[in-house]
């Protein structure tokens, strides 16, 4: 707060960013939690029931990628307006922070499924052999050998999904969601507050860098294949 | 001698798809093997190595016929009972296998995991495993922090975790250098005798199958073409798959700067002879005795003797300074020592000089 005024910012202006960044955070986080909750099995089946995989489910197969694919062929603001019913149905409302979780976890488990999916299928598929001479159930591939080969992958993807997520964030203004990008319009563009604008693009920054050091690090932690200790 | 292995009438067919006919991998094939040994299957590559292992622990379901290992038939079993067999089948990798994320002692804990045993159970067994492979001080490293033929240690310790009666080799040597090679076939041979396990391993190199194998079968397009000890296949080659496989390896083919002044006429120089040694006539003066009884000077131009499990063998590449009657009787007297001579050509006298 201190540093805000500093930087000769309102006391009003500086608790209208504050408010809007935590608002930011609650949705992002929780939207991503719930995403990777949902999308890590889903991303896990659609990349082993496929033809002559480990859980063959031909039709799970077609129809999950089929979802998918339409979830995720939608632009996200007419997704957010399309699902209102859906909204108020889980959230009880469809306005406000709490209801804009709703849509950003509807586009944040397609997205995530299909990064876990890619990660899963790079890996190699000789392991999967090793694990199968060893007497290993397809439950057993998938805990011990499938999930924990792909998490350098999957750390990297979902460092990229809650990048996607803070931008999709900025959208749920219009149905009151809040946040960052809900300010950016209603003050700095709608009220001719360049300054708020300015502010709104900078904390956005340090967001995403923040998320994307932390996800490298993460990422690089959990890659036992590359040594250069 | 017990058979610890038997395919009886196995094959396995890959139907025809959009874009390629049907393929016969492994045609009907009857094969034995007996408790204790160390089997090698060798064959160039598309020969049905591969699919012949993988049908050994139902990696691969044959297209016809019955895997009994252990006297248990694999196929007649459903998905639970063949997990539980294949803890009794161990298998090591030509690419390792191993789990990138799992250190060294996790990666041979992996099958115990699966098997369901305590951490202090799979702690009490996984060190020894270590020490046996030589990598007790590797134990909390990850595989990319070891060399090949150290990962190979590995996977075959995480191979034995499971006290399996049978261990199968696909390749196993076949990414490592000469050196590693030799020292794996090594520890493979100890773990042999010390455990008693069978050995199955497939491969393209004459030397593994030399350093280490009791019997050897010799695959060609699908087909098992020669089945016999590793000594008689070295010095009695039947199929001529298995005589191209040899020279590969044991270096009897002519040198190719002789080879481009071999002609097949005399010009009065050197005669070129190849000389096949076995058994105890290996060991004998041979050529000192050619020398003596005839007074011919034989030059050696190149040549190997090896010995296959306490047997010895040989082959060298000769050249006599004579033709006509002078050779027709030193190949008489070669022969009658036991020595197999076959005449590749005629040199000119100042090749041999030169070198």
């Amino acid at each position: 707060m201190s540093l805000l005024s500093l930087l000769g910012i309102s006391p009003q202006v500086s608790a209208l960013l504050v408010e809007a960044t935590l608002q930011t955070l609650q949705m992002t986080a929780i939207a991503s939690l719930l995403g990777t909750l949902f999308g890590l099995p889903l991303g896990v089946l659609l990349a082993t029931s496929g033809r002559g995989e480990l859980l063959q489910c031909v039709s799970f197969n077609r129809v999950a990628g089929l979802i998918v694919n339409a979830t995720r062929s939608t632009p996200f603001i007419i997704l957010v307006v399309a699902i209102i019913p859906f909204t108020r149905m889980v959230a009880g409302t469809s306005i406000g922070t709490t209801a804009a979780i709703v849509p950003l976890t509807l586009a944040a488990v397609p997205f995530i499924a299909r990064i876990v999916e890619t990660a899963i299928r790079e890996v190699d598929q000789g392991l999967v052999e090793a694990a199968k001479a060893m007497g290993a159930t397809p439950l057993q591939i998938i805990r011990k050998v499938l999930v924990p080969e792909a998490m350098p992958g999957i750390v990297a993807g979902l460092t990229l999904a809650i990048v996607s997520l803070i931008g999709y964030s900025a959208m749920v203004g219009a149905v009151g969601g809040g946040g960052l990008g809900d300010l950016g319009i209603r003050y700095g563009y709608q009220r001719f507050m360049p300054e708020i604008m300015a502010l709104v693009v900078l904390v956005l920054i340090v967001l995403v860098q923040a998320v994307q050091t932390v996800g490298d690090r993460l990422a690089r932690r959990v890659n036992k294949r590359l040594r250069d200790a | 001698m017990s058979s610890m292995i038997r395919l009886e009438a196995v094959s396995k067919r890959y139907p025809a798809r959009k874009d390629s006919a049907a393929v016969t991998a492994l045609s009907e094939t009857d094969l034995t093997i007996d408790r204790g040994e160390i089997f090698g299957v060798i064959g160039r590559s598309g020969a049905g190595k591969s699919t012949l292992i993988r049908l050994i622990n139902l990696l691969e379901r044959p297209s016809s016929g019955r895997v009994e290992v252990d006297g248990v038939d694999l196929t007649a079993l459903d998905a639970s009972r063949l997990r539980a067999a294949r803890r009794q089948i161990g298998m090591i990798f030509q690419h390792f296998n191993l789990l990138s994320s799992r250190t060294v002692f996790d990666n041979v804990a992996l099958p115990l995991e699966l098997a369901g045993l305590s951490r202090a159970e799979i702690k009490s067994k996984v060190q020894p495993l270590l020490e046996l492979v030589g990598l007790a001080d590797k134990s909390g490293r990850y595989p990319a922090e070891l060399s090949g033929g150290q990962k190979q240690r590995v996977g075959i310790a995480r191979a034995l975790a499971t006290e399996p009666k049978v261990l199968l080799c696909d390749e196993a040597t076949s990414a490592l250098d000469p050196e590693t090679t030799r020292s794996i076939l090594a520890l493979l041979g100890d773990i042999n005798e010390k455990l008693g396990i069978t050995i199955v391993l497939i491969t393209h190199e004459m030397q593994v199958i030399k350093q280490i194998c009791h019997r050897v079968a010799v695959l060609d397009a699908g087909a098992v073409v020669e089945l016999a000890s590793v000594e008689s296949v070295f010095t009695r080659p039947r199929a001529p798959i298995t005589r191209s496989l040899l020279s590969a390896a044991t270096g009897d083919d002519v040198p190719p700067h002789l080879r481009a002044r071999l002609s097949q006429h005399p010009i009065g120089g050197d005669t070129l002879l190849r000389l096949r040694f076995s058994g105890p006539h290996a060991e004998s003066p041979v050529i000192s005795r050619l020398t003596k009884a005839q007074g011919i000077e034989v030059s050696i131009l190149h040549g190997q003797v090896d010995v296959v499990r306490h047997a010895s063998f040989g082959t060298l590449i000769v050249a006599l300074p004579v033709a006509g009657d002078a050779l027709a009787a030193a190949i008489r007297f070669l022969e009658s020592e036991n020595v197999v001579v076959e005449p590749l050509g005629y040199l000119p006298a100042s090749l041999r000089a030169a070198g």
